[in-house]
């Protein structure tokens, strides 16, 4: 259960890729920090995540957490983006997980994520699809 | 800093102990460790636990407990690094005693998974991963590190069957600990044929869900000479934490636990030792994948060579440098705030020589590597006997 608070919230980085950039040593935070890892600098600009990357990593869940029952096995993916930004997703469009493998280029696409029950909070976000 | 001791042990039966509350199996492990260090009062109680809140309701737990063994009065403390929470206790008890803040201090380790199921406990151990970023698009910790091992094994040639070895030496480790959870033979082929929960993870590579409590009693060397009676002193000469990103995403190298690499060099330091110098060791094999990269970042073996050294006997009893000799958390069982204790009660049975049929001959100085979620903390202690 996410409150809508949260949902709210979170918005920019789930619907749009929303993150910030350092001007100090140009590391990109998605989700945007205060401080940033890699030199400490304070300064962000303000940037949007490219949408094309390649899987660095991924697994085939066979034992879905709670919420996830019915789209089990879920196939998620560890991707670094075009600019370094690196960020766990979902799979989609994914006919046979066999097929994904390290450097597999994928592309960043819209979709429902999961839901709150028949009657609540619909969570969108991105998965990442076969590019 | 002064030098400090372990003079007390408590271990009790894990398992699914639907018969017992948290309270009660925290109360055995802790009178135990009284009773076989033969104080009766501390100055101190520590006590490791992940999560009582979502495992059993219950916060304020370190006044609650203490109460039980009627020691309402004595300072009291829970802290919390994930499944390193039990090494954390340790290590904020050898503080006290190491500082001379506190003389005695009874450190402990709790969990009661039970209480819940599956899915709740699945959620429960979740919250040590990035809820926002990772636990939102359903990945679990099985899924955390099966990604990790897909990276140790495209870089190293790592394969399935050296971490099933994992679990197959650990599982017949614990046959012969009356304290595991499961007194279970299981060989590399039954590994392989069990469920898939996240590939390349089959589910007889991943601990299990387990209540379980174990304690210690910490004191000053001088304080634990007069107390010994015969026994061997055992010291810990080195106690070393570090932290990682949690998310897997903000790592720069998936295919190592740079925590566990830190903690381990800050240890050795304090220690004066090398990892040649370590007879024993107790490390968090949670999924066999776990122990292999472990053993490599402790330096037991050069980066790649964790997996065959399992296949071929290395890490076994008899082997260069038993590891698990307990059963490890794949048989004795895994109560998450528990476990970081119990790893160094086999390690101080160990150099006290009294570990019955799995007695690693001869071990003097031994490690004990504790480690919190995916990486995100890991704590390393050594323990040698005093001449
Ligand atoms: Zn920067």
């Amino acid at each position: 259960m996410i409150s809508p608070a949260r949902s709210w919230r979170e918005a920019p980085q789930r619907y749009r890729l929303e993150a910030a950039k350092c001007t100090g040593c140009g590391r990109v935070c998605y989700p945007p920090r205060v401080v940033c890892p890699s030199c400490r600098g304070r300064d962000f600009e303000h940037v949007v995540l490219p949408r094309e990357g390649n899987v660095v990593t991924h697994t085939v869940v066979r034992v879905p957490p709670q919420g996830f029952v019915e789209q089990s096995p879920l196939t998620i993916a560890l991707v670094q983006l075009k600019d370094g930004t690196r960020l766990m997703v979902q799979m989609a469009d994914v006919a046979d997980p066999e097929t994904v493998h390290a450097g597999m280029p994928v592309r960043l696409e819209f979709r429902r994520i999961n839901s709150d029950g028949e009657a609540g909070v619909i969570y969108y976000g991105h998965k990442a699809v076969p590019a | 800093m002064r030098d400090v001791a372990i003079i007390g042990v408590g271990m009790i039966p894990w398992g699914e102990l639907w018969e017992k509350p948290l309270r009660t199996i925290w109360a055995e492990a802790a009178v135990a460790a009284l009773e076989d260090a033969g104080v009766d009062t501390v100055d101190l109680i520590t006590v490791g636990c992940m999560s009582p809140g979502l495992f059993v309701g219950q916060e304020h737990l370190a006044s609650m407990v203490a109460d039980q063994i009627g020691m309402a009065g004595v300072p009291a403390a829970r802290v919390e690094s994930a499944c390193a929470s039990g090494g954390l206790a340790l290590r904020n008890g050898f503080a006290e005693v190491a500082s001379g803040l506190a003389d005695l201090v009874l450190v402990t380790g709790v969990e009661k998974m039970t209480d819940v199921d599956g899915a709740d406990a699945t959620f429960a151990l979740g919250t040590a991963a990035d809820q926002e970023y990772e636990g939102f698009h359903g990945i679990t910790f099985p899924g955390l590190y099966a990604m990790m091992a897909r990276v140790h094994m495209a870089r190293h040639g790592t394969t399935v069957r050296q971490m099933a070895a994992v679990a197959a030496k650990n599982h017949a480790n614990g046959l012969l600990n009356p304290n595991a959870q499961y007194h279970l033979k299981v060989t590399v082929d039954d590994v392989l044929a069990s469920t898939m929960v996240a590939d390349p993870l089959h589910l007889l590579d991943c601990s299990p869900i387990t209540d379980g409590a174990a304690a210690l009693v910490l004191a000053p060397v001088d304080r634990a000479r007069d107390l010994a009676g015969g026994r061997p002193v055992v010291k810990i000469t080195g106690s070393g934490m570090a932290t990682d990103s949690i998310a897997l995403a903000d790592r720069e190298d998936l295919g190592r636990l740079r925590a566990v690499q830190l903690a381990a060099e800050r240890a050795y330091a304090m220690a004066g030792r090398k990892p040649s110098d370590i007879h024993v060791a107790e490390v968090h094999d949670c999924f066999s994948i776990a122990e292999i990269m472990v053993t490599e970042e402790l330096g037991f073996f050069p980066p790649g060579e964790g997996g065959p050294a399992a296949e071929n006997g290395l890490t076994a009893l008899g082997g260069r440098i038993p590891v698990n000799p307990s059963g490890g958390l794949k048989s004795k069982g895994h109560p998450v705030g528990a476990t970081g204790v119990a790893q160094v009660a086999e390690i101080v049975t160990q150099l006290r020589g009294e570990a019955g049929q799995r007695q690693v001959q001869g071990a003097s100085i031994g490690l004990a590597q504790n480690m919190g979620g995916s990486g995100g903390s890991s704590i390393v202690h050594i323990l040698e006997v005093a001449s």
